[in-house]
C-alpha cells in the first residue's frame, strides 16, 4: 500500500508541489488558458510567451493539489524553449504516460527523451485513475493556449 | 504537536444503541478495500454517507423479493401483480408521509432525486407564480441543487435570488434574513442541514418569519431528514424535500412533500402516462396531485425499497440514531481538533454529524487519496457548494460524515490516517 503511495508522491513531486517553479504571471505573455477541475476545485492559469513558433516563456498560477501543482511546475520546466510542435508532442506523450500501458503509447512525433525521463515520476498516477486529471490539468491548459483557446476543454 | 491521542480515547458506545448489531445489517461494511493479490487490504471505514448511505440487508432483500415475486407496473392493468405492486408502492407513500408527519399520503410526490424535486417546484410553482422582479431567498450554504434550478428560473423570468449569509461558525444570519424578506419575496428555499458545515437551520423560525409576509417556504432536507426527526406540520413547511439514497434506501428515489392546496394549484411538471385523467387532441385533463406530478413509470422497486429503509430507521428509533451520531460527531471533533494545523469548517451549535476540514499544507485531494489507502472513505472537493467554499475562502475541503452504522473506532481510524497524511507530507 505504502509503496504505491510513495510511487505516486515521490520526493520530486512533493518538492515541486511545495515549491512550484515558474509560479508567476509573466508581463510579456501573449497566450493564456485556464485549466479547471470542477470535481476538486483545482484551478490554474497557464501563461505562454510564444515567438516565431517557439515557447520562449511558460509560467502558471493558481491552486491545486500536490500532483497537479507538481505536474504544472515540471511542465513549465520541460516545455520552455520548445517549438509549438515539440510542446504538443510532449503533451500527447505525457498524456499517454499517465493514461495508457506502455504498449499502447502512440507515436506523437519527435519528443524530448530527457524531458520524458524526468516526467516519469508522474507515471504513478496511472494506478490512481481519479488523479489522472490532476496530473494532466496544466498540460491541457498549455495545449489549449498553444491552440489559441482560453480554456482547456474538459475530457 | 501531540499525537498521543490514543491515550485520551474513550471507546465506550452509547447505552441502548447496539452499533455492532446494526453494522451486521450492512453487508458492505464487512468488506476490505485495496486487496492485493488475494491478501485482504484495509477494512472499509465508510465516512461518506452524506454523499450516499450504504444499504441494510433488509432493503436489499426487500427489493430482491419484490422483483422475484411481486413486480409489475403500477396504476394500470387489472391483473393480480399490477394490484400487488401498486399496493406496495402506495404503502411506501404512506410510510414516507408518516416519516415526515405529513397530514396525508396525498402530500407526497415521488421524484427521481432531491434535485428533481427542487426542479419540479421551480418549473411548476416558480414558472406559474413568479415573474420579473420577484425574489427568492436562499442561503449561502445551499447545495447547487438548491441554487441552479432557481438560476434557470432567473434566466427565464428575470427574478432575483437573494442570499442569506452565515457567520464564521456557519450559523445562519437571521437578522440578514429578516432584512431580505420583503414584498418582493415570493419564495424562500433553504437547506435544513448544510451538507458541508452540518449547520441545522431553524426551520420553524424561518418558516414563521416568511409566513408573516405570506411567503411559502421550501426546505431541502436531504441531510436533515437523515439525522433527526422531521415534522413538516410542526415546521409548517410548504415544501419539504428529501432523497432516498441518503436515507439508507436506493438511488432513484426523491421525495417532495407539499401542502395540498399548493400542489393543487400547480400545473404538471412533466407530461406523460399516469398523470392524466383523459387525453384527447382537443384537450387533456390532469389527475390530482400527487399523480399529476408523477409522469411515466416511476422507480417502483426502489420506492418499495425506500419504504423498507424508513421502516428500518423507525425500528432503530430516529432519536436513538441521532443521539448515536451526535456522540460520534462530538468524539471525532474532539479527536481531530488535537491535530495541529487541522481546521474544521462549521461549528454551529446543534450541527449534524458532518465534519468538513482542511489540513494546513496539504491539499484535500491529496489527503483523500492517502486516507483512502488506509481504507478511510471521505469526500474531498467542493461538495456541490461552491458559493460556500468561496465564503470561507477555501478551494476545497475534506469531509467526513457519520451515519448510524459508524463507530468511535472508525473515528479513530480517520484520525490516525490524517496523522499519517501529516507525517507523509511533513506538514
Amino acid at each position: 500500500m505504502m509503496d504505491e503511495l510513495r510511487e505516486l508522491y515521490q520526493e520530486v513531486i512533493l518538492d515541486h508541489g511545495k515549491n512550484p517553479r515558474n509560479f508567476r504571471h509573466p508581463d510579456d505573455a501573449n497566450r493564456e488558458a485556464k485549466g479547471e477541475n470542477p470535481m476538486c476545485g483545482d484551478r490554474f492559469m497557464v501563461y505562454l510567451k510564444l515567438k516565431d513558433g517557439v515557447v520562449e516563456d511558460v509560467a502558471f498560477q493558481g491552486r491545486g493539489c500536490a500532483i497537479s501543482t507538481a505536474s504544472a511546475s515540471m511542465m513549465t520546466e520541460v516545455v520552455k524553449g520548445k517549438t509549438e510542435a515539440e510542446a504538443k508532442a510532449l503533451f500527447e506523450t505525457f498524456h499517454d504516460l499517465c493514461t495508457k500501458d506502455d504498449h499502447e503509447h502512440g507515436d506523437h512525433g519527435p519528443v524530448d527523451e530527457d524531458a520524458m525521463e524526468r516526467l516519469m515520476v508522474l507515471s504513478g498516477v496511472r494506478q490512481f485513475p481519479v488523479r489522472v486529471k490532476c496530473a494532466t490539468l496544466a498540460w491541457h491548459a498549455m495545449n489549449a493556449a498553444i491552440e489559441g483557446e482560453d480554456k482547456a476543454s474538459s475530457e | 504537536m501531540d499525537t498521543q491521542i490514543s491515550d485520551t480515547r474513550i471507546t465506550d458506545t452509547l447505552a441502548g444503541f447496539d452499533v455492532e448489531r446494526v453494522r451486521a445489517d450492512f453487508p458492505i461494511l464487512s468488506r476490505t478495500v485495496h486487496d492485493r493479490k488475494g491478501r485482504p487490504g484495509k477494512p472499509l471505514v465508510y465516512l461518506d454517507s452524506a454523499a450516499s448511505a450504504q444499504k441494510p440487508r433488509q432493503v436489499i432483500d426487500a427489493m430482491t423479493r419484490f422483483l422475484e415475486e411481486d413486480y409489475s407496473n403500477i396504476h394500470r392493468g387489472v391483473h393480480f401483480l399490477s394490484q400487488t405492486a401498486t399496493d406496495q408502492f402506495e404503502e411506501a407513500r404512506r410510510k414516507v408521509a408518516r416519516f415526515l408527519n405529513a397530514p396525508s399520503e396525498r402530500n407526497i410526490v415521488f421524484t427521481r432525486s432531491a434535485t428533481e424535486a427542487v426542479n419540479l417546484v421551480a418549473h411548476s410553482y416558480g414558472r406559474t407564480f413568479l415573474s420579473e422582479g420577484d425574489e427568492i431567498i436562499v442561503s449561502v450554504m445551499e447545495h447547487h441543487a438548491n441554487i441552479v434550478p432557481w438560476q434557470l428560473l432567473q434566466m427565464e423570468k428575470g427574478i432575483r435570488i437573494r442570499v442569506v449569509p452565515v457567520d464564521e461558525h456557519g450559523v445562519l444570519d437571521l437578522d440578514a434574513y429578516e432584512d431580505l424578506l420583503s414584498d418582493r419575496t415570493k419564495l424562500v428555499a433553504m437547506t435544513h442541514c448544510s451538507n458541508v458545515l452540518g449547520t441545522v437551520t431553524p426551520a420553524k423560525i424561518i418558516a414563521r418569519m416568511a409566513h408573516e409576509r405570506g411567503v411559502p417556504v421550501l426546505f431541502d432536507g436531504s441531510q436533515a431528514a437523515v439525522h433527526g426527526v422531521v415534522d413538516v406540520q410542526d415546521i409548517d413547511a410548504d415544501f419539504y424535500i428529501m432523497t432516498g439514497h441518503k436515507l439508507y434506501g436506493p438511488t432513484g428515489t426523491g421525495v417532495l412533500y407539499g401542502k395540498y392546496d399548493l400542489l393543487k394549484r400547480m400545473p404538471p411538471y412533466q407530461g406523460g402516462g399516469d398523470m392524466i385523467e383523459s387525453v384527447s387532441f382537443e384537450g387533456t385533463t390532469f389527475k390530482a396531485p400527487p399523480a399529476r406530478f408523477e409522469a411515466g413509470t416511476p422507480a417502483i422497486t426502489e420506492v418499495v425499497g425506500l419504504g423498507v429503509a424508513l421502516d428500518y430507521m423507525e425500528r432503530l428509533g430516529r432519536e436513538a440514531i441521532a443521539a448515536h451520531e451526535h456522540d460520534l460527531l462530538q468524539y471525532a471533533t474532539q479527536q481531530l481538533s488535537q491535530i495541529d494545523g487541522l481546521r474544521i469548517y462549521g461549528t454551529a451549535p446543534g450541527k449534524g454529524p458532518i465534519i468538513s476540514f482542511t489540513l494546513e499544507g496539504v491539499h484535500p485531494h491529496d489527503l483523500g487519496t492517502i486516507v483512502d489507502q488506509y481504507g478511510v472513505a471521505v469526500r474531498v472537493g467542493r461538495h456541490c457548494a461552491e458559493p460556500l467554499m468561496d465564503r470561507f475562502g477555501v478551494g476545497a475541503t475534506a469531509r467526513a460524515s457519520f451515519a448510524l452504522y459508524n463507530t468511535r473506532a472508525e473515528a479513530d481510524a480517520l484520525v490516525d490516517s490524517v496523522i499519517a497524511v501529516k507525517e507523509f507530507f511533513g506538514a
